[in-house]
């Protein structure tokens, strides 16, 4: 038997989210005493090789490509390669793709689906796992009732380690793809540098902000932090920032190394969008504002007065390091 | 093409609502609790709403769920929807609320069937893609537009990283959010809607009594931070370094 892993891919790169599934995978095998083999979709331009660095004894490369948004035909290629690997644990990630695919593959195999799970089984037999739940104000603990069961993971949740396997096995498996009718006319990358769910460090803004004119600071900030840029929810209901950008309950659920929350006060609703973050540091001109009960480090004081002089030193902090 | 729309809709907690569990751990504490449309459907359902309006049609809202839901699709009905289903059925797993959803969509005849990307109480994100594998349909996730163009559906799907523009033949399975309308299009019911939603048909069917695939075995709530260390304003270097040193994020 053996855990299978999905090795999403974007433009022939693997995201990072396939990282945190393979190390993951690799953990839930070494816990079950199963095989790690991933597999891949379509053409791959990255090395195959970054897959057995995490902890992939083989990789199995499947010969058709797929338009992202055909999730009924990745699903049943990966059913298959499942089938024929005897896998008993399925992993993919929870992006959106994933969200498609993770479900649909649990029909396929008969079996149980869990998402956003942030950590390998407590128990193994019948498999028992924490999941966030509740839009991030709770965890909850679920126990599947199948023998085979599909796992998604959450984003951020998991550490990326290194678990090389040199003797890596690379197996092409041939699907004979059936035309879909669902076709993928156009995609149309977003202007910000780097997507949320990946992001690290996330620069936040709200209401504070006074209005979309004033959004530059915060970009500025980001850029020099690396960071993926988002919002409160009035600020996209506004219309001042593009909906992909609001987090919070309703919005983004993220969990960032690094969330800095500026002009924001911390609605319950807010924060249980971002509570996942590692850190969280909030600027605030309202001494009140609740989300000082929540970050770890906190700033009260205007905007327009502390993120300029904060875009300095980080300058100078980048300089000196 | 006039469209008989069908908008899945779960009854969850309100938005401000403070998550507590029993003693035990092991069940949500309803009590003092409000619950609302899920958010997310009810962007499908001013959509469907929407849509209805410009192509003629109906719009139907289905349930799964004790008779304690039942204002809800009362709710649904006073925004706009013709007529709502309600199976009944303690809460399932997704697995099983999926089955028996299956069951009813495939004894009627629908063009469209909206969810929402997830509900807010457990997240899932699985109804949706477990219905278009059972009813062998098309499915798009994370909808942010939808336009009907002669047969065909022109939607528009949120991916990491930017957009995606997709054409597809009806019927299908679209799981919405916010884009498929606008949060200022969110419709308040009126006095009229209040009234007429008592005499529009709330249809009760019986549970198919699918067995669920998972087991819900108990709840934590998150780890509650330390107090949050303040740096007066005008020493943001304090912060970096703090940043850098104590919390090791930069």
């Amino acid at each position: 038997m053996s855990v299978l892993v999905f090795a999403e891919s974007w433009n022939g790169s693997f995201k990072k989210g396939t990282y945190e599934a393979i190390t993951f995978a690799h953990d839930i095998a070494k816990k079950l005493n199963l095989s790690c083999f991933a597999v891949t979709i379509g053409n791959i331009n990255d090395d195959i090789n970054l897959l057995s660095n995490y902890g992939a004894e083989k990789v199995i490369s499947v010969n058709s490509d797929f338009d992202i948004c055909d999730n009924k035909g990745m699903s049943s290629a990966l059913a298959q390669v499942a089938k024929q690997q005897n896998t008993s644990v399925f992993i993919i990630s929870n992006s959106n793709t994933g969200k498609c695919i993770g479900p649909r593959l649990s029909i396929d195999l008969d079996a149980s689906y869990i998402s956003n799970v942030v950590e390998i089984p407590s128990k193994s037999s019948p498999i028992t796992i924490k999941k966030k739940a509740f839009s991030g104000k709770a965890f909850e603990w679920v126990q599947t009732n199948s023998s085979c069961c599909v796992l998604g993971l959450s984003p951020n949740a998991y550490t990326v380690t290194e678990n090389p396997k040199p003797n890596c096995l690379i197996e092409t498996f041939n699907f004979d793809n059936e035309s879909s009718n669902v076709t993928s006319v156009k995609i149309e990358k977003s202007s910000g540098k780097i997507s949320l769910a990946e992001a690290e460090v996330v620069v936040s803004a709200g209401r504070g902000l006074k209005g979309p004119e004033n959004w530059s600071m915060i970009e500025d900030l980001a850029d020099l932090l690396d960071a993926g840029t988002a919002c409160s929810k009035p600020v996209s209901d506004i219309g001042w920032r593009p909906h992909s950008e609001h987090v919070g309950q309703t919005g983004k659920a993220i969990a960032p190394n690094l969330y800095i929350a500026i002009g924001i006060s911390g609605a319950i609703q807010h924060l249980a969008g971002v509570s996942s973050s590692k850190v969280m540091v909030a600027i605030n001109t309202d001494p009140e504002a609740p989300f000082f009960k929540s970050a770890d480090y906190g700033i009260v004081g205007d905007a327009f007065e502390v993120v300029p002089r904060l875009i300095e030193e980080i300058k100078n902090f980048k300089a000196n390091n | 093409m006039t469209m008989n729309i069908l908008v899945c809709i779960s009854n969850v907690p309100d938005t401000t609502s403070k998550i507590e569990f029993t003693s035990d751990s092991t069940t949500f504490n309803t009590e003092g609790v409000q619950f609302i449309i899920n958010p997310y459907d009810e962007f499908g359902l001013t959509k469907a709403i929407k849509l209805r309006e410009e192509h003629g049609g109906t719009v139907t809202v289905i349930h799964l769920g004790d008779i304690s839901s039942e204002p809800t699709l009362r709710k649904a009905l006073a925004i706009g929807a013709d007529q709502a289903i309600r199976i009944d059925s303690e809460s399932k797993d997704s697995f099983g609320v999926a089955k028996e959803l299956a069951k009813v969509i495939s004894e009627q005849d629908y063009d469209l069937i909206i969810t929402g990307r997830e509900s807010i109480d457990y997240n899932n994100a699985a109804v949706p893609g477990m219905l278009a594998a059972i009813l062998d349909l098309p499915f798009v996730n994370a909808c942010t537009g939808f336009a009907l163009i002669g047969d065909n559906a022109n939607m528009e799907r949120e991916i990491e990283g930017g957009k995606e523009f997709i054409e597809a033949p009806l019927p299908l399975i679209i799981a919405g959010q916010k884009g498929l309308v606008e949060e200022s299009d969110l419709l308040i019911p009126n006095m009229r809607g209040i009234m007429t939603a008592r005499t529009k048909p709330l249809i009760v069917v019986s549970s198919c009594g699918t067995a669920d695939k998972n087991k819900s075995i108990s709840f934590e709530k998150p780890a509650t931070k330390q107090s949050c260390k303040m740096v007066e304003a005008g020493k943001e270097k304090e912060l970096i370094s703090l940043l850098h040193q104590e919390a090791k994020v930069i």
